[in-house]
């Protein structure tokens, strides 16, 4: 298996039949043992017989039992490569007991009918879902909103990139600044949604709003046009993830020689030039990494929208994610917004795949 | 030598000008610093005064705190000064009167408050825990698991950062009610740590890949085994990224509020879904609001003071190859 590892060890492991018997038999028992646990609880819920279960608790046990048993029995049949997939395996098991099971089971749950309020249970309904979807304004609305968001990542990439400059460049008490500008991303954006966007912002005693009056606007508000309500969301998330884009970057740049900015101010280039031909070009990988996971993250955005404007008004704030979490708090129809949540993962996974490629050919030098 | 001093060097009319200029940048730099400070910190010292103030405060938008006995006179001082009261900790049971006494208010906050401790602490420890080994197999062993080899497996691990937490969450809904972890920190926490591990990996792997896998050679050579290499030479090694690891995904796993709005209810709540209850319904009882929004964030607001270096030591691996 492990032709050439990074670490190269030696190993003598002579491993006995019936050492190797014994693993097998804990990885099979625990298996079969697991399958009967499952297969007794199924045959409860379909109502053929009563073993007195209450939920299904017992088949989770069973389950964690058969993955410590096959990480055990790693070691047991395979010795020291054994020892050596004992590293990676708990974290798989995890992984894949907590991803792909949800999402198989999240598909049964796309194509049916599920009210969790109602008693009738689930029921398959093929893709009325998807067409329902296809007909839902809202959704593709939430949809566009998504686009919208992102694009706001490049004005947010240039205020990143420009206070980056700032703190890389020689300046007195750097921590201190450093510290001031990484304290929003640290805050609750559920606490950051009251402390800006409900009370800064309140239209009649927010400091925000009677600095507008100051400046001359009448009856400042931040919530009520479409378009403003949008930009808000927009200056809040973006208040709180420039940090982050902004210490990635900055990190980038420390990382540049500086003998490539000595050269250049040799040369003759003044700041702006040596900026544009040399730190942007040499920042170019960076930057892509930090707006990639800018963009990821983006696409998760939804707390402060649920918390400061619950999507209004008429749903020109909303995100998917908030746009299902209020299709489900209003109906409970686990079916529907399941099928909501898979298309837009396969929007997502297209996306950031072709993004990926073209980020890819970005970065490659060209020869 | 003579001796009166003559100045032999002197600047030019150009280098006057360029002095003028340099002046003109630091004044810019110090400019903008200064105005991106206050757009950072300006909401939290909002939040910290508006908690010690009245409805009048409140209605007359006055921003510093001040005793009333130091007021100086004048109506510019009104406008300015207010005197700071415990109204807003009192109505979650924390200013100097309420401590001592009983109060169901303050028992409310601080269930939800361990909550969030507990889930956060135990989360980031596991996905440490996981993460941590992960990564050091990852980097160290070539494995096949299945078609899946080394990248693969990496792939695997990192993609799951891009899977919206939206596309879990009703499945696993479904799913914990059928498993009776509904409204349990269990069950968070398991969440939690899924959300967060991929991030523990991309951060570890960096961090592996600067330890050379000699110290390890050594190590075995010397009669360890290769979990004991790891536990006792790799693992101090490597404790600065680890601790980075931790720092971010607890400033994560604190402030998660989606899945903890949706799975939980009244059991296992943490602190954002207790202030986001709050939020609607407290209308212009700001300085209650504003106390618990204020307790809610002054543990990280701490740790980002005092781990400041950790946190973006974690935040910048990866970004530099």
């Amino acid at each position: 298996m492990s032709g050439n590892d990074q670490l190269h060890v030696v190993t003598s492991d002579d491993i006995s039949d019936s050492r190797r018997r014994l693993g097998r038999m804990l990885v099979w028992g625990s298996a079969g043992l697991m399958a009967l646990v499952a297969l007794a609880q199924t045959a409860q819920q379909m109502g053929w017989s009563d073993f007195g279960f209450t939920n299904w608790r017992p088949t989770l046990y069973a389950y964690c039992l058969w993955a410590t048993a096959l990480c055990w029995a790693q070691v047991i049949t395979r010795g020291e490569q054994g020892k050596r997939t004992l590293f990676v395996l708990p974290a798989a098991l995890f992984v894949v007991s907590l991803t792909v099971f949800p999402l198989l089971f999240g598909l049964v749950i796309a194509f049916s009918n599920w009210n969790l309020s109602s008693l009738s249970g689930r029921q398959f309904n093929g893709t009325a879902n998807l067409v329902q979807m296809w007909h839902d304004p809202f959704y593709w609305n939430a949809l566009g909103n998504m686009v919208i968001y992102v694009l706001a990542i490049v004005v947010e990439y240039a205020i990143a990139f420009g206070l980056a400059l700032i703190l890389a460049g020689q300046i007195r008490a750097r921590k201190f600044w450093r510290v001031a500008f990484l304290m929003p991303l640290m805050l609750s954006p559920v606490a950051v949604s009251w402390m800006i966007g409900k009370s800064m912002l309140e239209p009649r005693f927010g400091p925000l709003a009677r600095l507008a009056r100051s400046l001359g606007v009448e009856n400042p508000s931040f919530f009520e046009s479409p378009w403003m309500a949008k930009l808000t969301i927009m200056v809040l998330d973006a208040w709180t993830f420039i940090p982050f884009m902004m210490i990635m970057l900055l990190a980038g740049l420390q990382a540049i020689p500086k003998e490539l900015q000595e050269a250049s101010k040799v040369d003759g280039a003044t700041g702006w030039k040596s900026f544009w031909e040399i730190t942007f070009p040499l920042m170019l990988p960076v930057s892509v990494t930090a707006i990639l996971i800018r963009i990821i993250f983006k696409l998760k955005l939804a707390d402060i929208v649920i918390t400061v404007t619950s999507g209004g008004p008429g749903g020109a704030t909303d995100t998917v994610t908030s746009f299902i979490f209020r299709e489900y708090r209003e109906r409970s129809n686990v079916g529907y917004g399941t099928m909501l949540a898979m298309v837009y993962l396969v929007l997502i996974v297209i996306a950031m795949t072709v993004l990926m490629k073209l980020a890819n050919r970005l970065t490659k030098p060209r020869t | 030598m003579t001796d009166t001093p003559v100045q032999i060097f002197r600047d030019s009319d150009t280098d006057r000008g360029f002095r003028m200029k340099w002046w003109a940048s630091r004044v810019a730099i110090y400019g903008v610093l200064v105005f991106w400070a206050v757009i950072c910190l300006f909401p939290i010292y909002w939040t910290a005064t508006t908690s010690f103030k009245l409805a009048a405060n409140v209605m007359q938008g006055q921003m510093i705190p001040w005793p009333a006995d130091w007021t100086p006179e004048g109506d510019w001082a009104k406008k300015l000064f207010y005197a700071p009261k415990w109204k807003g900790w009192e109505s979650i049971g924390l200013s100097p009167q309420t401590l001592q006494q009983e109060s169901t208010v303050r028992a409310e906050f601080l269930k939800r408050f361990g909550n969030s401790a507990i889930v956060s602490l135990t989360a980031s420890t596991l996905a440490v825990v996981l993460g941590t080994m992960a990564a050091y197999g990852l980097s160290r062993f070539r494995y096949r698991f299945g078609w899946m080899k080394n990248d693969d497996i990496l792939f695997f691990f990192l993609s799951q950062l891009i899977l919206p937490p939206v596309v879990l969450a009703l499945p696993f809904l479904v799913l914990y009610k059928e498993l009776a972890l509904l409204d349990t920190r269990i069950g968070l926490i398991l969440l939690y740590t899924l959300s967060v591990l991929p991030i523990v990996i991309w951060i570890m792997k960096d961090q592996f890949e600067t330890i050379p896998t000699e110290l390890e050679e050594a190590a075995l050579v010397d009669g360890l085994s290769i979990w004991g290499a790891f536990l006792t030479i790799i693992v101090p090694i490597a404790l600065p990224g680890m601790v980075a690891a931790f720092i971010l995904s607890l400033v994560l796993t604190w402030n998660e509020y989606f899945f903890a709005a949706l799975l939980t209810s009244t059991h296992a709540n943490t602190l954002p879904v207790m202030v986001a209850s709050q939020t609607g319904s407290q209308g212009i009882n700001w300085w209650s609001m504003a106390a618990l929004s204020f307790a809610a964030i002054l543990p990280l607001i701490v740790i980002g003071v005092v781990l400041e270096r950790f946190i973006i030591k974690g935040m910048a691996a990866g970004a530099v190859k």
